[in-house]
């Protein structure tokens, strides 16, 4: 038990005494009290836990959003691409989604979603759980049929300014569909306090291309968990962008449970001011002849700090696993920093396992070679941040994404170099 | 007009002084060739023209066209035609070479208050120059200098120079690593400049690349300072004596 709560810790109790109107579907209340009662115990986690060393939550959140469980209705905005087929969430509210056949959907607020309880544990460290569950106030619940090859890319619209917001995406593919599915977790430059939990099921023989954009203002603190479980011979690719926000936790969770089957990361965060961007992963290899491949880029400036820690597990029942696991970052002024801990837990005899960790500045030949070629100071540094990303961005599929993860990165340099 | 006026300089990191007091008069339209034993300064020379940060200037100036360079950063100097050929060409991972081509024509376009060539007027041109240099389509669409052979490296340094129009190329060492059909293949595209009004100060150790470019002027660079000039003769002196005797006689 906590003998001294932070300002934050009070706020957040004193919130879920307010939190009556919650929908019960999503999570009966004995649940988020559970939930709340956890975080009571244990509070935010400090840099005494091990899995948050590197970003101290209890001491870095000095206070929290105003929480209101009254979600306004808000609007969604347009689609990234023409034809995406959306499911947003405003404020905290499922607000609309467009229809698609062989997609099942329904607001989480209205359903109660089985698959959710699994990411329910209500460990000390796991804080991002305990909070979500407390407060989890809608999103969506998507399921793909079986054998469908989805043309159109779903849109999934995280859309928080100001105030609080904890929601929940609940994903299944079914056997052989393919599908594609970007998710946009946006907000303006109002302070906010938010949690968001995605959770996907790939059948057998699924395959997704699942994309996260972020773009948050300033002041936002986001607290993240993406959790897959991928069944026999499934494969997906997991493409992560993150710029802006105060502080972010992105933990992603992937256990490879059926033989055969791949997951692939690549992960860019673009740091400035006095960010801080968390990734924390755990692979686990379940089964025989897996293969996951994760490439993470980090790009700091001003006073920026980037974090990575993770974890390849192979179990004794996953041997051939094939798994990489690489972490990059280009440091751009002398007070920012990066971190990475990179770990591999290894429980079979029969594997093929690496992992690296590289940090690097601007080399200053590079940049003299083209300011020789007549590209100014700031171009020719923007040019060497692109080279660095590139390969992160590239060969992804579909040239559409490629071209919108170009502009997050376009529209971070312009303001950031 | 080049003038360097009793320049000092020294590796800004370890303040030691590598130039000592030189002094170079490189007129419109001229060649000259720079030629002296090693660690004489020759790439400092080049770096401190093109404004490496890593060389600090502790005496005397550089005046191009009447204007001193010496508040300049690269950049500004190459928009103002000085164009540095790589003895060592870095190379950067990630930046296709057209790609590449294209920003820095633009670039220095902007810079000069040109307008951004179009397109198809890029392309054309890159193919006709990259043609006579005997650089392939293909390789153009590799990262810049990666992987390319010692040779294919200068062909794409020559390449550029042709197509970011400078009027002062300075060369450092660009005969070699290059074998003769591409030593030719090279002078040509320097000679094609050299008829354009173009000045060059080449810094070769031998005097083969010399044999393909004809200098106007040649000078001897030992221990910071030039310490004989004079004309194609003296590179031929250099080949067959060496420098002990020019450089005997001036510390004598």
């Amino acid at each position: 038990m906590l003998i001294d709560r932070t300002q934050a810790e009070e706020a957040i109790i004193e919130n879920f005494l307010n939190s009556d109107s919650l929908p019960n579907l999503l999570f009966p209340r004995e649940m988020r009290e559970a939930a709340m009662a956890a975080f009571k115990e244990h509070g935010f986690p400090s840099r005494k836990r091990e899995s948050w060393h590197y970003t101290d939550l209890r001491n870095k959140l000095t206070r929290i959003s105003s929480y209101s469980d009254d979600h306004n209705d808000g609007r969604p905005i347009l689609p990234l691409i023409l034809g995406n087929v959306l499911f947003s969430v405003v404020n905290g509210k499922a607000v609309s989604n467009s229809v698609l056949p062989p997609v099942f959907c329904t607001p989480l607020a209205l359903s109660p979603s089985r698959a959710l309880n699994i990411l329910r544990d209500f460990s000390i460290t796991n804080v991002i759980s305990q909070v979500n569950t407390a407060f989890a106030s809608d999103g969506w619940r998507i399921n793909v049929q079986k054998d469908v090859f989805l043309d159109n890319i779903i849109e999934i619209q995280n859309l928080q300014n100001g105030g609080q917001s904890h929601t929940c995406f609940s994903v299944s593919v079914a056997e052989d569909s393919r599908a594609t599915i970007l998710e946009r977790q946006l907000g303006d430059d109002q302070e906010s306090f938010l949690s968001s939990v995605s959770d996907i099921d790939l059948a057998e023989g699924a395959e997704v291309l699942w994309i996260i954009i972020r773009e948050r203002g300033i002041l936002s603190t986001e607290l993240n968990r993406f959790y897959a479980r991928l069944d026999k011979g499934a494969r997906l690719k997991l493409v992560i962008i993150n710029a802006g926000l105060h502080l972010l936790r992105q933990e992603v969770h992937i256990d490879l449970n059926g033989s055969r089957s791949d997951f692939q990361l690549r992960c860019i965060n673009l740091l400035s001011g006095e960010s801080h961007a968390d990734t924390t992963m755990k692979i686990r290899h379940f089964a025989r002849s897996t293969t996951s491949k994760e490439m993470i880029r980090n790009i700091a400036t001003d006073t920026s700090c980037g974090v990575f820690q993770g974890m390849v597990q192979v179990l004794p029942t996953g041997q051939k696993t094939d798994a990489k696991m690489l972490c990059q970052s280009l440091i751009l002024s002398k007070d920012a920093e990066c971190h990475a801990k990179p770990e591999l837990d290894i429980f079979a005899d029969d594997i093929l396992c690496g992992h690296g960790a590289t940090f690097s500045t601007i080399d200053r030949n590079q940049l003299f070679y083209l300011m020789t070629r007549g590209l100014t100071f700031v171009q020719a540094k923007a040019v060497l941040v692109k080279c660095f990303i590139k390969e992160q961005i590239e060969g992804i599929g579909q040239e559409d994404i490629e071209k919108a993860l170009h502009g997050v990165l376009d529209h971070w340099l312009f303001l950031h170099l | 007009m080049l003038e360097i006026n009793n320049l000092h300089v020294q590796v800004a990191e370890t303040g030691i002084e590598i130039l000592h007091g030189l002094d170079l008069v490189v007129k419109n339209a001229e060649t000259a060739a720079i030629m002296g034993p090693n660690g004489s300064g020759k790439s400092t020379l080049s770096y401190i023209l093109a404004g490496h940060k890593g060389y600090k200037v502790t005496q005397g100036d550089i005046f191009y066209n009447g204007q001193s360079i010496l508040g300049m950063n690269p950049a500004e100097r190459s928009a103002l035609g000085i164009f540095l050929g790589f003895q060592y060409p870095i190379e950067i991972p990630g930046l296709i070479t057209m790609e590449f081509l294209k920003v820095a024509i633009n670039a220095l376009r902007k810079a000069r208050g040109q307008t951004e060539l179009k397109v198809p007027e890029f392309i054309n041109r890159v193919k006709e120059i990259a043609k006579r240099l005997s650089i392939s389509m293909p390789m153009l669409k590799r990262p810049l200098n990666v992987g390319f052979s010692g040779g294919e490296k200068k062909k794409i340094e020559i390449l550029q120079m042709s197509l970011l129009d400078p009027t002062f190329c300075v060369m450092d060492e660009t005969d070699s690593g290059l074998d003769i059909d591409a030593l030719k293949i090279v002078a040509d595209g320097m000679n094609r400049l050299r008829s354009s009004q173009c000045s060059f100060l080449i810094i070769t150790h031998y005097q083969r690349l010399l044999d393909y470019i004809n200098p106007d002027t040649v000078h001897v660079l030992s221990k910071g300072k030039i310490v004989r000039s004079g004309d194609r003769d003296l590179a031929v002196y250099v080949e067959k004596n060496g420098y002990a005797n020019i450089i005997g006689v001036s510390c004598g």
